[in-house]
Order: C-alpha cells, then structure tokens, then sequence
C-alpha cells in the first residue's frame, strides 16, 4: 500500500506542476514550478532504483538547464508579458489534439506486455552499486555514443556563442 | 508493487502536457518548457522500462537524452536572444517571416 | 598515304582556330591562319592531281557518321577526276581570294570573323566536292549555304545586307527540299546514298516508273529532276535566280569565291556527279538544256542595261551557269565541267577588278559614275581586259574553247533540242560580249563621270589585291589551253581526262561544220564588242535614244522583268498576310500564347490558394504535424 501512496503523491504531483508550467503568464513562476516538478521527477526515480539518474536530474536539469531559462527570462523585458494573452487564438485545437493523442495512448498502455528480464535485478546492483553499473556500460558497450555525445555538447557550446555574439555593425 | 502501466500513463499524461503547451503557448521560452516537459515524459518511462526489466540500456539513454538536452537548450536560448535582438519580441506568433 | 585529308581538314583547322581565338588573339593577324591553311590545301590539291593523273581513284570511308539499320552514312572521300578539277578549281580560287581579302578587308572590324567564315566556306566546299555519297553532298551543299549566309549578311548591320543573306537562304530552301527529296527517293531506290553501287545500278532502273502524286512517272526522270531542283537553287538558275544578284551586299571577295566561282557551280557539278542518272532520262536532261538555255539568255539580257558593276557580273554569272547547264542538258558534261573550271577563273577575275574598282572609287559601284579609269589603275584595267576578252569568246582565250567546246557538241549532239539550244548559246555569246565590253568601256574608257573628291582618290590598289589578279589572269587566259580541240591541233585533254566519270558525247557532225560553229560564235563575239565600242566609244547618245524608243523593253530589262515584283506578290506577300494575321494573330496569340500564358496563370491560382496553410506561424506547422500522427496511429490502431 505505501507504494501506491508514494507513487500517487508523485504521479499527481508532477501532474499538477506540469499543468502550472504550461499555463503560467508569468515565465518566472513557470520556471519554479518546473524546479519543483524536477524534484519531483528526480524523487520517482529513486523511486525506481535509479539513483544517479535521479542525481544528474536535479544537477543538470534543475542546476544548469534551469538557470539557463531563468538568466535568459532575465535578459528579456518581460513586463509586458503579463498583460498580453498567454495562449494563441486556436488554443481549443492544440489542445483537441493533445487531448486525442492521449487516449489514444491510454487505450494501448493496457496492451502493453513486458519482455524477458534482464540481468540488472535489484540484488545485482546492490551487490554492484547503481553508478559503477551505469558506468561499466558507458565506458565499455556506449564509449562511442558517449564520445559522440561529448562532440554534441561542444558543437552546442561553439554554436550558442557564435548565435548569441553581438555582430559587429548591429 | 506499482504497476509499469501507472509509469507509463503518468509518461504519457506529462507527455501530453507538453504538447499542449507547445501548440499553444506564445512565448517562446514556455514554449521551451514545453519541449524540456515532453523529453522528462520520456524519461520517466525510459526509466521505468529500465527498473522492470532489469535493463541498464533504458538509463543510458536518458543520460543521452539529457546531454541532447541541455545542448539543444544552449541552442535554442542562443537562437531566443538573436531573434529577441532583432524582432523585439518573444511571441510566436508574431514571427511569420516565413509566410508564403 | 592519306594525306588528301588534308585537303577538307586544314581549312576547317583554320576556321576553328579564327573563330576561337581571332576576336582575341589574333586580330588583324587572321590571315596568316586561313591563307597558310588554303595554301597547304592548294599544295595538297597538286600531288593529289598528279596522282589522279597517274590513274590513283581514291573512294573510302574515313568515318561512319550515321548506321541505322539497312542505311547506313559515312565520312567517305571519292578522289576521280571530276573531283581533282572541282579541287583544283577551289582551292586556287580560294587561295587567291584569300590573299586579295588581306588587302580588302584591312582595317575591317570583323576581320577575324571573315578569314573564319571563307576558310569555313572552304572547307564546306571540298566537302561538298570530296564526298563519295548523297549524305556527305548534302552536308557540303548546306554547309556552303550557310556560309554564303553568312557571308551575304557580313555587313549584318546593313539592312540591305541582312535581308539579301535572309532571301539567298530562304530561295535556296526551295531548292534543297527537291535536292533532299531526291536524295530520299535515291536511298528507297537503291537501298544506298553511295555513288558507286547507285550509278552502277541505275540502268537496271532505267525502265522502272513510280507513282507520284497520282501519275506514273519515269523513277529516273524523277530522280534527275529533284536532284535538278537542288542545282536550281544553289546555281541560280530560272526561276530561282533571285537571290545570287542580290548576294552581292556581301564584301567583294565573297562574291567572287562563292556566287562566281565556286559554291553556285556546286549545281553544275552535282549535275555532272549524277549524269549516269541523268543520261538515263531524256525528259529530265531536256529540262536541264532548256532551263540552262532560257536562264542565259534571260540573265544576259538582263545584265545589258544594268548599271551597278556587281550586278552586271552576278547576271553575268548566271548566264554562264545557265550555259553550263545547258551542256549539261545535251550530254556533254565534259564541255560544262571546262566551262564551269575556266569560267571560275575569269569570273573570279572579273569580281576582283570590280572589288578593285570599287576600292578606288570609295565604294562606288554605278559604272555612270565612272570612267577614265585606265590611266589610274592600269593593272585592274589589264587583266579586267583579258578577264573580259575570255568571257566574250575571243579566240585563244581560257572563254573561247570552253564555250565553243559547248556550242559545238549542242549542235552536233543527240539532243533534240540541240540546235535550238545552239542558237540561243551563240546569241548569248554576242550579248556576253556586249555587256561585258559595255561594263570595260564605261568603267575605263572616256572621261571621269565622277565627283571630285573621288577622283582626288583615285589610286592603284595594294600588292596584295593586284599580286591575286595577275595570277587569275594567267588562269583566265591559259586555262583554257589544257582543252584545245582536236580540230584547232590540240589534244582535248581536259575531256580525255574527265572521259572515265563523265563519258563521253559523240559529235556526229563534219569539220565543216566545226568550222561553222567556231566561227558563228566568233563573229558574235566580235560583233559583241564592236556593238559595245560603237555605243559607249563612239556615239555614246545612241543607247539613250534606244533606251528612250523602246522604252517598254528598256524598262522590263531594268528591273529584271519582275520577277522580284512578282514573287513578292505571290510568295512573299501571302506568306507575310498570313504570319501576320494567322499565324501572329491567331495562333500565336490565341493558341500558343493562351497555353503559355494560362498554365502559369493556373499554377500560380493554384499557389494562392495553397500558399494560404504556408503561414509562417511555427506552431501551426506543429498542430498538423501532431494532428497527422494521430491519424496514422488512430488508423493504426482501428484499422
């Protein structure tokens, strides 16, 4: 029973956050209360036993991601923000569209057969630790993808300086 | 024991949110809240395959799925300011230089 | 050894390089390219001669230009010795134009593009000449019309000159649809478009009649007469002579390598390339002699009161082709190859004098304005003299054995227009005598008729137009020597040499006879000129009072007894009320013009409406996108 009780906490509350992100008129508050649903989301995955996920969820999501909004929030005069209309004209169709995709999803959830387990048990990585798990993975069967991915973010990097820099002449 | 279903019903509804969000929000930067709510969505059922089938290969890719996204949000605030610099605005949908 | 190649590809090198580095890099250095190209060629000519002359025939195949199924073309050179006189006749004319050119031309913007254009012309012509098929002929037959085009219109910003080179074109198109017809009609005959199998199977056809549009007609006959068609065309014969005096727009030495000596007798040539066809029908030959006959004495007439001195030698050189032809008509293809090889050098001759005047005379071309001019130019006046001595007949002369070599074996041969034939030839010989010693005594006799400004200039051209001159002259005189008829002591070697291609006419007639004939037509020639010195020296008011009694004549014969006024009225104008009001007015404007227009009117309708989804606005892209995949995973799903 506690489990579900944990599980509803969670569920309902980063159901309730979400729908507070996307309807504030105030980006600032949007913002905090997408903290809060990180918080959240990074609880449910200790939930399910992944701890270093849940680790870089609240350092990389809620620690940079975040405060990379907030400072461009910042950046922008957003004092008339709030008293300008927060949705577009033919919001009723986006959200029809929302609205139908999503149970259409439900109708299949019920459907949905797991397959065979893994090895990964919940012993097997107590036995091991979740993190050297994790990264006995990524350094052996994912080097490459992970490489690639270290290519990604610094392309990212190069890419918002050059977007972002003051053109000479503007 | 918590179903996997309720994971995956939960995903979907954050999911759906996000998309809500994004069709119809006018300013850019919720717009890109949005896309950040979608990507978790799929997080958090990628994480609950990973626990309920005892498979690593689920986190691994969340921790891909996390590095896309802070480089795509690096990206896409860079593109923000240089729109933000030259239109004045933040609204969608008052940027239709593309109109035919 | 295939070192005649040569012949055909050194002028064609040359063209290639003019025309691609003239405008640039070469400039007034043109020359140099197109005269070393032609002399090789002339040089080239000689060793081919005396191999010919050895009895060395060269007939292959360099190249297979097209192969569809039983047809099949090549690039095939025939040395004989038809073609090594056509080569000769060429590639000298053409080397010594070209030479007169440098002196002509100099200073002329567009040197290059004329040194470009005559070695393309030179080439195109031994082409023509050099082929051993139908196909090949009728590559070189274009390829000269459009370099005659061109050269017409050389002066392209000249109205006067464009149009001419438009009307030479478009005449000659008349022409080249029978020429291309017959050529249709030889290869569904004879399975081939090579000479040697078609000649030698031509007799087995001799009999053989065909259908066309609805009468039997002689498949030979048929043949011969559109193949006569092209000639008609490009050797400026009655009805389609209309276009050679009016080429005269084109520079000088134009004038006198293409429409005097080379590309016009093209028609006499195929004729003579084709006589074992030709011999196999007596329809079609008696419509040769006649139409050569008629066109002599027609243009000759024509040219008696002309006053422009171009003019006078292109009507001229229509008379002349017109005896060529009519040789041709009587069988003696022989005696139309000699006058057609003699006739090139004192025509040519003739042309440059008259470029040599015109060079003198600041571009003036009324010979009533000249006169007087031998004291100033005594070179031009001299071998203008004997240029025109060859082509009025006088004995001894290049003119004199080729014409009389004609007149004779009209009279004496089988023909049965052969007598009548002789009599216009030797009245044409009397009035060739008359115009041409009219054209001498007006231009270089009497007294300056001029303004003073153009005799202040008057001068002797350059070396380099003279040099040429003297050197035709030589032609004009001598060439004729290689012909002398048995009855005069000579050998007749020019016809012995030809004998194998073109066969050989028997005069059936005495030496008395012989006799006769050469003398009628000296007298006329002689009478010719006497006439003229008796005019134009002597009592210089008597052509007025005759032009003002016979008014009604005169008249007729100054303005070419309309035929232009004719054609335009029943060719051109139609065709010009139709493209204007048919063609222009309804089916460019309403058909074409509806169509072009309408279907982008329609696309860009289409767009409007379609450009309505293409808002610009991102999230709308979004929603259908997200809208699409809820269709597909619905039917996915209740499919």
């Amino acid at each position: 029973m506690l489990p579900e009780l944990f599980f509803g906490y969670y569920a309902s509350a980063i159901v309730i956050f979400s729908l507070l992100v996307v309807t504030r008129s105030n980006p600032v508050h949007s913002i905090m209360w997408m903290l809060l649903l990180f918080f959240h989301i990074a609880g449910l995955y200790l939930f399910l036993n992944a701890e270093f996920i849940a680790a870089i969820q609240v350092i990389v999501y809620a620690g940079a991601i975040l405060v990379l909004f907030l400072f461009v929030v910042l950046l922008l005069n957003l004092r008339e923000e709030l008293k300008v209309k927060k949705f577009i004209g033919s919001w009723p169709a986006g959200l029809f569209i929302a609205a139908a995709l999503l149970v259409i999803i439900l109708s299949v959830v019920k459907s949905f057969v797991p397959g065979p387990a893994g090895k990964y048990s919940i012993e097997f990585i107590k036995q091991e630790t979740h993190t050297k798990a994790l990264g006995t993975l990524l350094y052996t069967d994912y080097l490459f993808p992970f490489e690639i991915a270290s290519l990604v973010l610094l392309v990212a990097i190069i890419g918002a300086i050059v977007l972002a820099k003051r053109k000479k002449g503007n | 024991m918590v179903p996997l279903n309720w994971y995956l019903i939960l995903s979907a509804a954050v999911f759906m949110i996000g998309v809500f969000g994004f069709l119809t929000r006018r300013n850019i930067i919720i717009i890109f809240m949005s896309v950040e709510l979608m990507l978790n969505a799929v997080n958090i059922s990628l994480v609950a395959f990973s626990h309920y089938l005892q498979d690593m290969r689920g986190q691994i890719l969340v921790i891909f799925i996390i590095t896309v996204a802070a480089a795509e949000a690096a990206i896409g605030f860079a593109i923000i300011i240089a729109l933000f610099r030259n239109k004045d605005t933040v609204h969608v949908d008052e940027m239709d230089e593309m109109k035919g | 050894m295939n070192n005649y190649l040569l012949i055909p590809f050194l002028p064609l090198a040359a063209f290639l390089i003019n025309i691609l580095f003239g405008r640039k890099y070469l400039k007034e250095n043109s020359h140099w390219v197109s005269i070393l190209a032609v002399a090789g060629s002339w040089i080239v000519t000689v060793i081919t001669l005396l191999d010919v002359l050895s009895g060395k025939i060269i007939n292959e195949d360099l190249y297979s230009w097209i192969v569809s199924g039983e047809f099949k073309a090549s690039v095939g050179f025939l040395i004989d010795q038809l073609t090594v006189v056509m080569l000769i006749v060429v590639t000298t004319c053409s080397a010594l134009i070209h030479i007169y050119s440098i002196g002509y031309m100099r200073g002329d913007k567009g040197y290059y593009r004329f040194f470009a254009y005559l070695s393309l012309f030179t080439f195109c012509m031994l082409m023509l000449v050099m082929a051993n098929n139908f196909l090949q002929l009728y590559f070189g037959w274009e390829g000269v019309g459009l370099c005659s085009y061109f050269l017409i219109g050389y002066y392209f910003d000249k109205k006067s000159a464009s149009d001419a080179g438009k009307k030479a074109f478009i005449v000659n198109r008349f022409g080249d649809f029978g020429f291309g017809l017959g050529i249709i009609m030889i290869f569904l005959t004879f399975g081939t478009a090579y000479y040697a199998p078609v000649f030698s199977q031509a007799k087995n056809f001799a009999a053989q009649t065909v259908n066309f549009l609805g009468y039997d007609v002689h498949l030979m006959t048929l043949i011969a007469l559109l193949l006569f068609c092209g000639s008609i065309g490009k050797s400026a014969q009655m009805p389609l002579h209309v276009w050679l005096p009016d080429a005269m727009e084109g520079p000088t030495p134009v004038s006198a390598l293409i429409h005097a000596a080379t590309m016009v007798t093209a028609g006499v040539f195929l004729v003579a390339r084709c006589s074992p066809i030709f011999s196999l029908s007596e329809t079609a030959l008696t419509v040769v002699a006649l139409t050569g006959a008629i066109t002599a004495l027609f243009a000759a007439t024509i040219a008696l009161v002309q006053k422009d001195i171009k003019r006078i030698i292109a009507y001229s050189t229509i008379s002349q082709l017109g005896y060529m032809f009519l040789a041709a008509g009587v069988g003696a293809y022989g005696a139309g190859v000699f006058h057609l090889y003699t006739h090139s050098f004192f025509k040519a001759l003739l042309f440059l004098c008259a470029g040599s005047v015109m060079h003198a005379m600041s571009g003036e071309l009324d010979i009533q304005k000249m006169g007087g001019l031998k004291k100033y130019m005594p070179i031009t006046y001299w071998t203008m003299l004997f240029a025109s001595l060859s082509i009025a007949g006088m004995p001894g002369f290049a003119g004199f054995f080729s014409k009389d070599e004609i007149l004779w074996l009209a009279y004496s041969g089988q023909s049965p227009v052969g007598k009548f034939v002789w009599v216009i030839g030797a009245l044409v010989a009397f009035l060739t005598a008359f115009y041409s010693f009219r054209l001498i005594f007006l231009t270089f006799h009497g007294k300056f008729r001029g303004t003073h400004e153009q005799e202040h200039h008057l001068h002797e051209s350059p070396k380099t137009m003279t040099v040429p001159l003297i050197l035709l002259c030589i032609g004009a005189v001598a060439s004729g020597w290689v012909g002398i008829p048995h009855l005069l002591g000579g050998g007749a070697h020019f016809m012995e040499f030809l004998k194998p291609v073109l066969g050989h006419s028997e005069a059936n007639a005495t030496h008395t006879e012989e006799w006769m004939v050469m003398a009628i037509s000296t007298i006329a020639g002689f009478s010719g000129i006497g006439l003229a010195a008796l005019f134009y020296l002597v009592k210089t008011d008597i052509p007025v009072r005759l032009a003002q009694k016979f008014n009604t004549v005169y008249k007729t014969l100054w303005n070419k007894y309309y035929v232009d006024e004719l054609y335009s009225f029943i060719i051109v104008r139609p065709a010009i009320w139709t493209a204007k009001n048919i063609l222009i007015g309804i089916t460019d404007a309403r058909i074409i013009e509806a169509v072009v227009n309408g279907v982008p009117k329609g696309l860009g309708e289409f767009s409007r409406i379609l450009r309505k989804v293409q808002t610009g606005l991102v999230q709308r892209y979004a929603a259908i996108m997200a809208l699409g995949l809820l269709i597909i995973v619905a039917y996915m799903l209740w499919r």
